[in-house]
């Protein structure tokens, strides 16, 4: 073989790395894509970057409420992603969460308007909520877990597919719930009575939200890390001729978790009806599910890690959200900018992942 | 009768749209990459040639139509193959995983599009619309000789230039994929990438081009939203987004085949906007037909899986990263 033919670069695989190390170059790609999102701040703009950031800051930590807004969003993702974990630590493509959610709130929301006026306790009327919410994400999860168990149908198309009737499904109730009339939105459920409201809990509006998201995700850190159900998803994941051989029934293990995955991203949806918006649109997801599909997958299925993670896209959100207002942009600026660091962070796996040799191999090296 | 061709005459233009998507979204998955990022990209190639065509005609008082066309069809090629390029880059040469990536290129392309689009809108000034009329003529016009034929013009001559370069380039890519060597590589690389690389196929080239040029096809999609079934505007609604899905569904409907793809759009289209056809429906069950496209893409992916005939299956490597030093 001729030197010519030899490529400049080699890659090889890292056996692995130090985790300072691994951060720190997930770091350097968030600085890096922040300057890039600088540039890009001042080219349609024209304002200064660093004053731009400053504002952000103080959108999103400027007050109490703020924050706690940014405490809010951020919870919801968290949990969505956390929904997420099981089916994607097992391999199994779960983009069916923006759905999940949406079917989740839906029956939040069912139970609140029909259940509303009948007198019941709010905690229980809280309960059956989040029991409405969670059969109904579980079964959306279901569905496709089951077709993927059996037939091997493509579970990331399929799961895509289920947003879409989700999102039909909330279109149709939302002429039946509509109020007021003609508005052709359901409006805030329960304004008066506030019955299926989270009241607030340590004298704070969202705190229950915290608490149950908070304890979610420590139970899913135990579950997937400690449990046989956890370890059995980390078999199936794997390799499924792995999980075979050890005599893993793969097909019970596929429909539990994302029965699991689906039941919780329909939680998610109550957070959101019964926690925060206190009403349903086809916005009650607003592209969340698709957001943590991102965060998930960043975290390595860590669910302590995804914390970090929600609460960076979230700020980055809120931040542009802020800017763009105080400056006179649209909104649309957070998608760009939160684009453009993703694409860093997940480009910057590739550097965690394998190794980069640069120049020739010499002669004595080729020898060996 | 008049019923009849206002659907078909429907269902035909909003196809078109999801048919450019699907079609370019084929010829990337034949390689082995699934690239959700289908919207994001038909949002850069519609916002693209609309920036195009609206920068040519402020600064020239003596606009022609025509050329106003061309550069908006270049700019969009070029911004969606752009966004395909970074897709690429990424999961081909990153390794990134793919189905994240093309949901961040969705989330980057709606925002940017959606920024500029609203950007352009105030740039407009007064009405608040921003508007291609002259350009956006020459992408509608319709022969006019036919117009004597009735029903017949209507319903097969009354479109845009760009209605019939879609079934000529699913024709010619169905040509490519299944009677070119080039095409019987690609299919390899998207099949198995490890026996493809064995038999001396550069993976990686196959791969890259197909992704960009599966982007830049799919962008025209965008173009023709923008250009010929809204006339050279712009809104902010997020339509394209749900087109860009309706275009990844629509590729499952078809197999993979780009001449399925085809009448699959129309059905996609027929399907959409039945709900108008239909007497007697409230605003409630109207959106239980929206379903319909959705309810019939996930019909025919459990048909195919449970039906396992070859030819209708995905490409193997569909989604996978291909590392040659791996196993």
């Amino acid at each position: 073989m001729s030197i010519k033919r030899e490529p400049f670069v080699r890659i090889s695989k890292r056996d692995g790395m130090a985790r300072w190390k691994s951060w720190l170059i997930r770091l350097i790609a968030v600085v890096v894509s922040l300057m890039i999102n600088a540039i890009i701040i001042y080219a349609i703009s024209g304002l200064n970057p660093l004053l731009v950031y400053k504002e952000m800051f103080e959108g999103v930590f400027g007050t109490t409420r703020r924050m706690w807004a940014w405490i809010r969003d951020m919870m919801l993702l968290l949990c969505i992603a956390v929904g997420l974990a099981p089916a994607f630590k097992m391999r199994f493509w779960n983009i069916g969460a923006e759905g999940q959610i949406l079917v989740g709130g839906i029956g939040a929301a069912a139970c609140m308007i029909y259940l509303g006026s009948a007198g019941l306790p709010n905690w229980l009327l809280l309960v059956i909520m989040a029991a409405a919410s969670l059969i109904a994400g579980a079964i959306w999860g279901m569905i496709p877990a089951v077709f993927k168990a059996q037939w091997n149908t493509n579970e990331t198309l399929f799961t895509l597919m289920m947003n879409y009737i989700a999102i039909q499904l909330t279109s149709f109730f939302i002429p039946i719930w509509e109020h007021p009339a003609g508005s052709n939105t359901v409006g805030t459920i329960n304004s008066v009575s506030k019955a299926g409201w989270f009241s607030p809990m340590f004298g704070q509006m969202y705190g229950l939200n915290v608490l149950i998201v908070v304890l979610l995700t420590i139970a899913m850190y135990i579950y997937l890390k400690y449990s046989k159900h956890g370890y059995e998803i980390g078999v199936v994941g794997e390799s499924e001729n792995t999980a075979r051989y050890a005599a893993i029934n793969v097909k019970k293990v596929v429909i539990r978790s994302m029965t699991l995955s689906g039941a919780i991203c329909g939680l998610a949806g109550f957070l959101a009806v019964a926690g925060a918006d206190h009403t349903i649109s086809t916005d009650t997801s607003g592209g969340r599910g698709f957001i943590a599909i991102i965060v998930a997958w960043l975290a390595k299925f860590n669910t302590l890690v995804m914390v970090l993670i929600a609460a960076m896209i979230v700020f980055l959100d809120k931040g542009a959200i802020a800017i763009a207002s105080k400056f006179q942009l649209s909104n649309d600026v957070s998608n760009i900018l939160t684009g453009v660091i993703l694409f860093f962070i997940l480009g910057s796996e590739f550097f965690i992942n394998y190794k980069l040799k640069f120049g020739f191999v010499h002669k004595e090296e080729k020898a060996k | 009768m008049t019923q009849f061709i206002s659907l078909f005459t429907t269902a035909v233009s909003f196809g078109t749209v999801i048919m450019f998507g699907a079609m370019g979204e084929i010829l990337t998955e034949k390689s082995g990459q699934l690239n959700l990022g289908v919207p994001g990209i038909m949002y850069l190639g519609g916002i693209a040639g609309l920036i195009g065509a609206f920068l040519y005609e402020l600064n020239n008082p003596a606009a022609n139509g025509t050329v106003g066309m061309l550069i908006a069809l270049g700019c969009a090629l070029a911004a969606a193959a752009l966004g395909g390029l970074i897709y690429a880059f990424l999961t081909i040469t990153l390794r990134a995983n793919q189905n994240v990536t093309g949901l961040t290129l969705t989330i980057f392309g709606s925002g940017l599009a959606n920024f500029f689009g609203g950007s352009l809108n105030k740039m407009a000034g007064g009405v608040g619309q921003i508007s291609v009329a002259l350009t956006s003529r020459v992408f509608c016009k319709t022969l006019t000789i036919t117009e004597p034929l009735g029903a017949v013009h209507k319903l097969f001559f009354n479109f845009g230039y760009m209605t019939y370069l879609a079934i000529a380039l699913a024709i010619l890519l169905s040509w490519v994929l299944n009677r070119t060597s080039v095409g019987l590589n690609l299919r390899a690389v998207g099949e198995n990438p490890a026996t493809a690389d064995a038999a001396g196929i550069n993976v990686t080239k196959y791969k890259y081009l197909s992704t960009c040029a599966g982007a830049a096809i799919s962008g025209l999609g965008g173009l023709y939203y923008v250009m010929d079934y809204i006339n050279g505007t712009w809104a902010n609604d997020g339509n394209i987004e749900a087109l860009g899905w309706l275009a990844v569904a629509l590729v499952i409907f078809a197999t993979w085949k780009p001449l399925r793809a085809v009448w699959g759009a129309y059905l996609f289209g027929a399907l959409c906007w039945l709900y108008n056809f239909i007497p007697g429906l409230n605003r409630s069950s109207q959106e239980i037909f929206k379903m319909l496209p959705y309810a019939v893409t996930i019909i025919v992916l459990i048909t195919v899986s449970l039906r396992h005939k070859r030819e209708d299956q995905p490409p193997q490597s569909l989604g996978l990263a291909y590392f040659r030093e791996e196993r």
